[in-house]
């Protein structure tokens, strides 16, 4: 906390006496003034929302499938042997460079960007539920099955439970990446959003403004990790470790 | 019956047939990798035996009889509260939970764990998780127990007093258990009678009553008549261990 104030301190003063190049580095008060102009005004909601709506729109439709194929891939071998070709020729692929195509197919609506979302989105969540499956020891299904467990007590009482750090760090995974997503499709094709406030900005050359959509997405992402840890907490009392 | 292991092409077992006696405490004593585990995932429903069959007579062959496995170490579920545990294999055999619940509170209580009803294994030492797995084989309505050396990951006097209770539990709740151990001592100690297993693929050498009434103190251990029946109980196995080790007979 200390060495941030003071890297502020020292940025602060260097702008106020023309030292550091003011154009790039505008004073940390500066963009503090910015930052509270940008949330007063009643634009700026509107591409938070816009943004915020597509991001776990995108989440929510490629991350559910996602979670129920990884872990069935992690749970049955022969899941695992028919998905895993798809997984491994679509993972590599940087989702952002299919938007065209799929602007061509979709049209340049909304439904294109969400697609590209959900599509960056639904990868973390697979690995991490797949490889969250695998890692849980053997000996915990032999006990369900001593007991001659049904295959749905298995799912509940194995499957699920002993996946889910996994699964709750694929879903912070998940959400990183629908967000990158939703900025980089804003960025290029969007009326609305963060992604496109930031693109306003550059093309004036409002250099405030870029640093205040940067500090909200900051304090976006800090605030989706707090909620994750409280649910990690929550969903995994057993597990103190995930909650970091 | 005989159990060859698919993925590694290892016949296990080989031709063990044995019978027990309704509420006999019966201890399998054998040099490691002699296919105790095996034997006790059979007994349990989880192996299939590649030949052969276990039969319950009481109930004719048809029907199994419920059984409950208590593991080395690692039985219980990390996501599952110390009650959650003892009342699982009820919870699998879809006993109601406010019933499963008041069985496994008073199971908990008897093992002297009340205190730790809502904590998680990883909260408890290795003895104290050992007591909850018992206690959950005891509380499941099994008529089998299957113990796969289920103090095998504890220290000697933790592990020597576990033996006690055991015992102690197993006076006030009679069961029928078939218990897997390499120690000698602990077999002999707890054992109606003892079934001596080779090595690698297991077969049965012999099987050894034990003339200890109940119940029994760790003292009974060195009666001249026990410790002769140690003895011999050592030299069936010593000549498998070295043959595992590709020693020669006797020194």
């Amino acid at each position: 906390m200390a060495s941030v104030a003071a890297l502020l301190l020292l940025w602060e003063l260097g702008a106020r006496a023309g030292v550091v190049y003011e154009l790039a580095f505008p004073a940390p008060t500066a963009i503090a003034a910015e930052v509270a102009a940008l949330v007063g005004g009643i634009d700026f909601w509107r591409h938070l929302g816009a943004t915020l709506a597509r991001t776990s729109l995108g989440a929510v439709l490629g991350g559910a499938p996602a979670l129920l194929a990884g872990l069935a891939m992690g749970w049955s071998s022969r899941v695992r042997a028919a998905l895993d070709p798809i997984v491994a020729a679509i993972h590599p692929l940087p989702k952002i460079a299919v938007l065209p195509l799929l602007m061509v197919i979709f049209g340049i609506g909304e439904t294109s960007k969400v697609i590209a979302i959900a599509l960056g989105a639904s990868f973390p969540i697979l690995l991490n539920a797949a490889a969250g499956v695998r890692q849980i020891s053997p000996l915990h299904f032999d006990v369900v099955r001593s007991y001659g467990g049904s295959r749905r007590k298995l799912f509940t009482r194995v499957v699920l439970p002993g996946a889910l750090p996994f699964v709750l760090t694929g879903l912070r995974l998940s959400l990183n990446v629908a967000l990158l997503i939703s900025i980089a499709v804003e960025l290029v094709a969007s009326p609305t959003g963060l992604g496109r406030l930031i693109w306003l900005s550059w093309e004036t050359l409002r250099v405030e403004r870029l640093y205040a959509v940067l500090v909200v997405l900051s304090a976006l992402g800090v605030a989706i990790n707090l909620a994750l840890g409280r649910l990690a907490r929550r969903l995994a009392p057993w597990q103190p470790s995930i909650a970091a | 019956m005989r159990f060859d292991s698919a993925d590694r092409g290892v016949r296990a077992l080989d031709s063990v047939s044995f019978a027990a006696t309704e509420n006999e405490f019966l201890s399998v004593v054998g040099p490691s990798g002699c296919g105790k585990s095996t034997l006790l995932r059979i007994l349990a429903g989880i192996l299939e035996p590649t030949s052969g069959a276990v039969e319950f007579a009481a109930r004719g062959s048809a029907e199994r009889l419920r059984t409950a496995l208590v593991f080395q170490e690692h039985g219980l579920l990390p996501w599952c509260t110390v009650l959650e545990n003892v009342a699982l294999g009820l919870e699998l055999r879809g006993v109601p939970r406010a019933d499963r619940e008041r069985a496994a509170h008073a199971f908990v209580a008897a093992v002297g764990l009340e205190r730790f009803t809502g904590a998680y294994p990883h909260e408890l030492s290795v003895g104290m998780r050992q007591r909850v797995a018992l206690a959950r084989a005891f509380v499941s309505d099994a008529e089998i127990l299957l113990l796969d050396e289920p103090f095998g990951a504890l220290d000697a006097q933790t592990r020597a007093v576990l033996q006690q209770e055991l015992m102690r539990i197993w006076r006030d709740h009679r069961h029928t258990v078939v218990h897997v151990t390499h120690d000698i001592e602990e077999a002999i100690l707890l054992g109606d009678r003892v079934l001596v297993m080779s090595g690698r693929p297991g077969r049965i050498l012999e099987i050894l009553a034990v003339p200890l009434p109940r119940p029994r103190e760790p003292r009974a251990m060195d009666r001249p008549e026990i410790r002769d029946l140690k003895w011999h109980v050592w030299q069936l196995l010593e000549r498998e261990v070295r043959g595992s080790l590709g020693l020669a007979g006797s020194p």
